[in-house]
C-alpha cells in the first residue's frame, strides 16, 4: 500500500510538472507531450519509455487497489462491517483526534479511480472531447478547460486527491517506519499536508488559468 | 510497662488446644547450608517421566505464574487456573515499590545474612529462621532471572541496575521499575508462562474459579472449579495441587487488594484439613487515599516515600472545620512529631497507622466521615520549591488529584491507613507443603516468611522466590513418589466434592433473601476494621466474633443472589467469596484474641509499653499459630509451632 | 447528580443485545464511574433484576481488566486513564451517558459489557517473550543496557493489555498492542536473538485472530491509558521489514 502509493505520488509530481508547461505556451506544451513519446530513443522504441512508465503505473495502481481492498475487507471483518460507526453512541462521530482526511481514504480513492478513467478518456484515448477535438494536446486542454463543468469535475477530483494525499503520504511514510518520535509524527503530518497542497494547487492552476483566460 | 504481659488463656471457649507441630523438612545443618542440603536430599524425577506427572496450579501471580512457567519448562504437565480473563491481570501487577535482593551491587555492606536479619527483625521475630534465610539466598537469583526475561528495571547512566533504599533499611538493595515494579515482574512471569502455553506444557484455564480441593487417600489430587462463563462445574485431577491464590485483605471489604481477590481457595483447603497459620497478622499501610463515601469500592495506596517530606497533622480542636490553610500553626497538632520526636513522621507503618486511627477516634479526623489526617507539603514546597517537590512526587500528586479532585500543591493531602497485605495464610513446612500431603502453597497465600509484619519490597521477592526457585525442586521431590493411587474425575471422592460444590451453588441461588452480597461484605468489613484492625482488644474481638456469627447466620438466610448458574454471574461469584470471608473473619478474631501480646501488625491494646509501643511476649507467644478446621459449628484446633532462633537474638524495637 | 445511562445489555454471545436506559439518582462526584455502576447494580439486584456485568479488578488503572466505551470513546472522555480511574466529577447533572463494550470481531461479547480478550494472550504466545528458562540466567550485570534504551523499553512495557487501542481503532486493529511488546523486547540486548521471529510471528497471529490492519489514524494512542505512542507501530514495521530482508 505504502510503496505503491509513494510511486503514484512520484508520478503525480512529474505529471504536475508537465501540466504546468501549459503556461509556457502551445509549442512548449506540445513539444513536451511529443517528447514523452520519444523519450529514450533510440535505445527504446517510440513510446517505449512511456509504456514502461505506464506499466509501472498500472502495476502500482493494481497493487494499491488490491492492498486497499484487502485492508478494507480486513477492517470490515474486524468491525462487523461498520468501522468507526460500530458503536451505538453518536456522541463521538469523529473519534478523539482523527483528521477529516482519514475518513476520505476509501471512498475518496474510488472517486479518484473513476476520475482517472474519465481523465484518460478525455486526454489520452480521446474518446470524449468536451470543447472540441484537436491533434494538439495543448488545444485539447485549452478547449476542455474553457467549459465550467469540466473545470468543476477536475476540481472535485483534485480535492479528493488532496485529502487522499494528506492522510496517505503520512500513513505511507509511517508504515514504512519513518515515524520515530512524537515530534517526527508532527513533522511527517506537516510534510503530508504540504505535499497534498502543492499537488492539489499545482494541478488546479492550469484549469483555472485557462478558465479565467490567463492561458491561450 | 503499663500492663504486665501474662499468658492467661481466657479465650478458651472459642478454640481447643491441639498437639504441637514442627517443620520436619529443613535438615539439621547450619542455617547457611540448609537449602543446599535440602536440595541435595530431594528426590529427582527423570525428564522422561515428568510429562507423566501432572500439577494443578491455582493463581497466575508472581508465585503461581512463575511456578507454572518453571514446571512447564521442566517438562511436567501443568494445568493453571485464574479467575481473571488473562493470567497477566493477577494482583501482583499492582505492587509499586520494588523488590529486594542481596546483590550488594552498591558495595554498602549488604549480604544474604543482612537481608535475612532485616527480614526476621522486620517480622518482629515471628517468622521461621530457615525459610527466611532461604528467601534471602534466593533473592540474588531472582534479579538475574528477571533481567534475562527482559524486565526493564531502572538503570543508571552506565547501563547498570539502579538500587534504592526502601522501608527504613540502611542499605540500597531494592531493584525497581519506576513505580510499576510489580507490573514488570508479573509481565516477565506471564510471558514465560505464555511461552509454555504455546509449547503445550501448560494448559491455561482463565475465568475459572477454584471452589474446592479433592483429597484422595490423604493426598491432594484435584480441584473443583466453576467455569465463570458457562457456569459448568468442572473436576480437574493431578498428582499435586499448588495454591498461589494471594492474600485475604478483602475480608475488610475495603483494602488495596483487587476487587476479585478472595480467600476461597485457601479457605476451602483449610476446611479440608490444611492448617491456617497466623490469620490475624495483617499489614496496614498508613498512606492511602481516604474513603470518600459509602460508595467506595476499594482503596488506593500511595508510596510511603511521601512521609519523607510531608508533615502529618490534625486540628487540635475536633470542631475546627476551617479550610486547613486557614488553621494557624499553633492550632495544629503534628501528633507524630510530638509523640515520636526522634523519628517524627517516619515512624514505622504500624505506629503511623495506629496514631492516625487514635486521633480520628478522638474526633479530630478530617475529610468525609472524619476518617483522614492531613499530609501537608506546604513546608516542603517553601523549603525545596514547588519544582523539586514536583520532580520527587509529581506522579503521586497527580494520582491523588485524579482520585480526589483536589490539588495537593495547594491543599494538604488527606490520608488514612488501609489494609494491603496479609502475612498469615495456609501453614506450610520448609518444602512449602501444607498439612495436606500434595497440597503446596506459595506466595502471599502461605503464612510465609514475613512473620508478624512484612518489610517493604519483600512481597515480590517472596512470590518469585517461591514460584521460580523453591517450589520446583520441592514439588519434584514429592512427585518422585508418584504414581499415586489412580484417580480420575469419576473417583467417588471427586464426584462427592463436585456434588457438594453444586449444592452450595444451588443453595446460594435459592435463598432469594432481601440483602445484597455487597451489603454483607461491607458489614463484615466494618466489623473486622473496627475490632480486628489496627488495634485490637479482648472486648472488641469477643464482640466481633458474636457479630460475625450473627452475620453468617443472616447471610445464609437472607442473601439475594440473582440470575442462574449457567451464565456469567458476578453476583454468584461474589456470594461464594463473601461466605468464605465471613468464616475466615471469625477465625482471624479468634487468633487475634488468643494471641495475648502485640507483635508486628497485630496490636493488642492490653499489651503495650508506656509509650504505646507493641509489647511482645516471647516467652509465651514465640510460636506460629496453625489452626485446624474444627468442623461447622465446632471449635478450631490450635497447633503451635515453636519458633527457635539460633542465629538471631530477639530484641524489642523502639522508635522514640 | 442525577444521571441517565444508556447501557448495552446482552445476555450472552449468542443472543442479540440492545441499549437500555437506566436512571441513577444521587450520584456523588467523588464516585468512580465503576462505583456508580456498582450503585446501580445494587439497586437492580434489590429490584430482582439482573445486574449489569462488567469487568474490573484492581481499580487503580494497572491490571487492564476494565474497559468501557463511554459516549463513543474507549475509557471515556479523559486522557491517560482507564475506566476505573474515571470519576463522576467529569460529568454533569442530567447527563445522558452511553456505555458500551469494546467492539471488535476478535473481542466477542460474553455478557453485557464483558468481552473475550483471549486473542491478546495468543498473540503473546506467538512470540511476545524472551526465552530464558528458569535458572539459566547469567548475572544481572552481565549485559549493561544504555539507560535511554532501558527507559524506552519501560515506556513500551507499560502497556496493560486492556484492548482500548482495538476498541478505538476504526479498523479494529491491535497494532499498538503488538508494537508495544515488540518494542519493549526489541530494545533490550536480551531480546535480540528472537527479534525477527518475534515481529513476524506476533503480527501473523494478530492477523489470524481477525484484527484489522493499521492505517495510521492514531485513535489507538489517543485512547491508550498508558500513553503508548504511535511511533512504536512504525518501529514494528521497521522490525518486520528488517526481518523479511533477513529471510532467505
Amino acid at each position: 500500500m505504502a510503496i505503491s502509493g509513494l510511486v503514484l505520488v512520484g508520478y503525480l509530481v512529474a505529471h504536475m510538472y508537465g501540466n504546468l508547461k501549459v503556461f509556457a505556451g502551445q509549442e512548449a506544451f506540445d513539444e513536451y507531450a511529443h517528447h514523452l513519446r520519444e523519450l529514450g530513443e533510440p535505445m527504446l522504441p517510440y513510446e517505449g519509455a512511456l509504456w514502461l512508465i505506464r506499466i509501472v503505473l498500472l502495476a502500482a495502481i493494481g497493487v494499491h487497489i488490491f492492498s486497499a481492498v484487502t485492508l478494507w475487507r480486513r477492517s470490515r471483518a474486524a468491525t462487523g462491517g461498520k468501522g468507526s460507526q460500530r458503536y451505538a453512541s453518536s456522541k463521538a462521530p469523529r473519534g478523539s483526534q482523527r483528521s477529516y482526511a482519514s475518513f476520505t481514504m476509501r471512498w475518496g480513492g474510488v472517486v479518484i479511480i473513476l476520475f482517472v478513467i474519465y481523465h484518460l478518456m478525455h486526454f489520452t484515448w480521446n474518446t470524449i472531447a468536451p470543447g472540441g477535438a484537436s491533434d494538439s494536446p495543448y488545444e485539447r486542454v485549452v478547449n476542455g478547460f474553457e467549459i465550467w463543468w469540466v473545470v468543476l469535475s477536475y476540481t472535485i477530483a483534485l480535492l479528493a486527491v488532496g485529502f487522499h494525499l494528506r492522510h496517505g503520504v503520512w500513513a505511507a511514510l509511517a508504515s514504512l517506519g519513518a515515524n520515530t518520535s512524537q515530534r517526527r509524527r508532527r513533522n511527517l503530518n506537516i510534510l503530508a499536508t504540504l505535499v497534498a497542497l502543492v499537488i492539489m494547487v499545482g494541478f488546479l492552476l492550469p484549469p483555472f488559468g485557462i478558465f479565467f483566460g490567463l492561458v491561450g | 510497662m503499663s500492663v504486665t504481659p501474662e499468658h492467661v488463656d481466657n479465650s478458651g471457649s472459642f478454640y481447643v488446644d491441639g498437639d504441637p507441630i514442627a517443620d520436619a523438612k529443613a535438615p539439621d545443618v547450619p542455617l547457611s547450608q540448609t537449602w543446599d542440603q535440602r536440595r541435595f536430599d530431594a528426590k529427582l524425577v527423570n525428564p522422561a517421566n515428568r510429562r507423566k506427572r501432572s500439577v494443578i496450579i491455582v493463581g497466575t501471580g508472581l508465585a503461581g505464574g512463575a511456578a507454572a512457567a518453571t514446571l512447564g519448562e521442566a517438562g511436567y504437565h501443568v494445568k493453571n487456573f485464574c479467575y481473571q480473563d488473562s493470567p497477566r491481570r493477577a494482583h501482583s501487577i499492582a505492587a509499586q515499590g520494588g523488590i529486594n535482593a542481596a546483590k550488594n551491587y552498591r558495595n554498602d555492606g549488604d549480604s544474604i545474612h543482612r537481608l535475612f536479619y532485616d527480614t526476621v527483625k522486620g517480622g518482629d521475630y515471628r517468622s521461621r529462621e530457615s525459610n527466611v534465610y532461604r528467601l534471602a539466598q534466593t533473592s540474588v537469583e531472582i534479579i538475574d532471572q528477571c533481567v534475562a526475561q527482559g524486565v526493564p528495571f531502572a538503570r543508571e547512566y552506565g547501563g547498570l541496575l539502579d538500587n534504592r533504599s526502601f522501608g527504613g533499611v540502611q542499605v540500597s538493595r531494592t531493584f525497581y521499575a519506576r513505580g510499576q515494579t510489580g507490573q514488570q515482574l508479573l509481565l516477565g512471569a506471564y510471558q514465560a508462562l505464555e511461552r509454555q502455553i504455546a509449547a503445550g506444557t501448560v494448559e491455561m484455564y482463565t475465568r475459572h474459579e477454584m471452589l474446592d480441593v479433592i483429597i484422595v487417600d490423604g493426598r491432594a489430587r484435584g480441584i473443583v472449579v466453576r467455569d465463570m462463563v458457562s457456569g459448568e462445574i468442572e473436576t480437574h485431577m493431578a498428582d499435586a495441587v499448588v495454591l498461589g491464590t494471594g492474600g485475604y485483605g478483602n475480608v475488610f471489604f475495603l483494602s488495596t487488594n483487587a476487587m476479585g481477590c478472595n480467600v476461597t481457595a485457601s479457605w476451602r483447603a483449610h476446611r479440608k484439613g490444611a492448617y491456617f497459620g497466623n490469620p490475624c497478622y495483617t499489614q496496614i499501610h498508613p498512606t492511602c487515599i481516604p474513603v470518600s463515601g459509602d460508595h467506595q469500592s476499594k482503596l488506593t495506596l500511595m508510596s510511603e516515600s511521601l512521609r519523607n517530606d510531608g508533615r502529618i497533622w490534625v486540628p487540635k480542636d475536633g470542631d475546627d472545620k476551617r479550610d486547613p490553610r486557614q488553621i494557624p500553626e499553633d492550632e495544629r497538632d503534628y501528633y507524630l512529631e510530638r509523640r515520636y520526636p526522634a523519628f517524627g513522621n517516619l515512624v514505622p507503618r504500624d505506629v503511623a497507622s495506629r496514631a492516625a486511627k487514635q486521633v480520628c477516634d478522638e474526633g479530630r479526623g478530617v475529610g468525609p466521615g472524619g476518617f483522614g489526617v492531613y499530609l501537608d507539603f506546604a513546608d516542603a514546597i517553601k523549603r525545596l520549591g514547588r519544582k523539586a517537590v514536583e520532580a520527587k512526587y509529581g506522579n503521586l500528586f497527580d494520582m491523588y488529584a485524579q482520585i480526589t479532585g483536589e490539588n495537593p500543591y495547594e491543599v494538604p493531602m488527606r490520608i488514612y491507613p488501609a489494609v494491603h497485605y496479609t502475612m498469615g495464610g495456609l501453614w506450610v513446612d520448609y518444602d512449602l507443603q501444607s498439612s495436606i500431603p500434595g497440597l503446596f502453597v506459595i506466595g502471599e497465600a502461605n503464612f510465609s516468611d514475613h512473620g508478624a509484619n512484612r518489610l517493604g519490597a519483600s512481597a515480590l521477592m517472596q512470590g518469585l522466590a517461591d514460584g521460580y526457585f523453591v517450589l520446583p525442586p520441592m514439588i519434584s521431590n514429592y512427585l518422585a513418589d508418584a504414581p499415586f493411587e489412580a484417580a480420575d474425575e469419576n473417583h467417588p471422592e471427586a464426584v462427592a466434592v463436585s456434588q457438594q460444590v453444586q449444592e452450595r451453588v444451588s443453595t446460594l441461588l435459592s435463598i432469594n433473601g432481601s440483602r445484597t452480597v455487597d451489603s454483607f461484605h461491607r458489614e463484615l468489613g466494618h466489623i473486622m476494621w473496627e475490632y480486628c484492625g489496627m488495634e485490637r482488644t479482648k472486648e472488641g474481638l469477643t464482640k466481633a466474633i458474636g457479630l460475625i456469627r450473627e452475620l453468617r447466620e443472616e447471610f445464609w438466610r437472607d442473601v439475594k443472589v440473582t440470575g442462574v448458574n449457567e451464565e456469567l454471574n458476578q453476583t454468584l461469584e461474589k456470594a461464594g467469596r463473601v461466605a468464605d470471608f465471613i468464616e475466615l473473619g471469625e477465625l482471624m478474631c479468634i487468633d487475634a484474641l488468643h494471641r495475648e501480646e502485640s507483635c508486628g501488625g497485630h496490636f493488642r491494646a492490653e499489651h503495650q509499653t508506656e509509650d504505646g509501643e507493641a509489647l511482645r511476649d516471647d516467652e509465651n507467644f514465640a510460636y506460629v499459630a496453625a489452626w485446624e478446621f474444627g468442623g461447622d459449628g465446632g471449635q478450631p484446633i490450635l497447633h503451635k509451632e515453636d519458633l527457635v532462633y539460633t542465629e538471631i537474638e530477639m530484641k524489642q524495637r523502639s522508635y522514640k | 447528580m442525577n444521571i441517565t445511562l444508556r447501557v448495552w445489555r446482552q445476555q450472552n454471545a449468542d443472543t442479540p443485545g440492545a441499549m437500555q436506559t437506566y436512571q441513577v439518582a444521587d450520584v456523588s462526584p467523588d464516585m468512580s464511574f465503576l462505583e456508580m455502576l456498582d450503585v446501580l447494580n445494587e439497586q437492580l439486584t434489590l429490584a430482582g433484576d439482573d445486574p449489569i456485568a462488567f469487568d474490573s479488578d484492581c481499580r487503580e488503572g494497572i491490571c487492564g481488566m476494565c474497559g468501557l466505551v463511554i459516549n463513543g470513546l474507549a475509557h471515556g472522555p479523559n486522557e491517560l486513564v482507564t475506566t476505573c480511574q474515571l470519576h463522576m466529577r467529569s460529568f454533569s447533572d442530567g447527563d445522558v451517558i452511553d456505555v458500551e463494550p469494546w467492539r471488535a470481531q476478535p473481542f466477542s461479547v460474553i455478557k453485557d459489557l464483558v468481552v473475550d480478550r483471549s486473542s491478546f494472550d495468543r498473540i503473546i504466545q506467538a512470540g511476545g517473550f524472551i526465552s530464558a528458562p528458569t535458572g539459566t540466567a547469567p548475572d544481572a550485570h552481565a549485559a549493561p543496557v544504555p539507560k535511554a534504551d532501558a527507559d524506552a523499553a519501560f515506556d513500551a512495557a507499560t502497556c496493560i493489555g486492556c484492548g482500548a487501542c482495538v476498541a478505538a481503532c476504526p479498523n479494529g486493529s491491535a497494532s499498538l498492542f503488538v508494537a508495544a511488546k515488540i518494542t519493549h523486547l526489541g530494545l533490550l540486548p536480551q531480546g535480540q536473538p528472537e527479534r525477527d521471529s518475534r515481529a513476524l510471528d506476533m503480527l501473523a497471529q494478530h492477523d489470524e485472530e481477525g484484527f484489522g490492519g493499521c492505517t495510521q489514524i492514531g485513535e489507538c494512542t489517543a485512547a491508550c491509558p498508558k500513553g503508548i505512542q504511535l511511533d512504536l507501530i512504525s518501529r514494528m514495521q521497521r522490525d518486520v521489514l528488517g526481518a523479511l530482508s533477513h529471510r532467505r
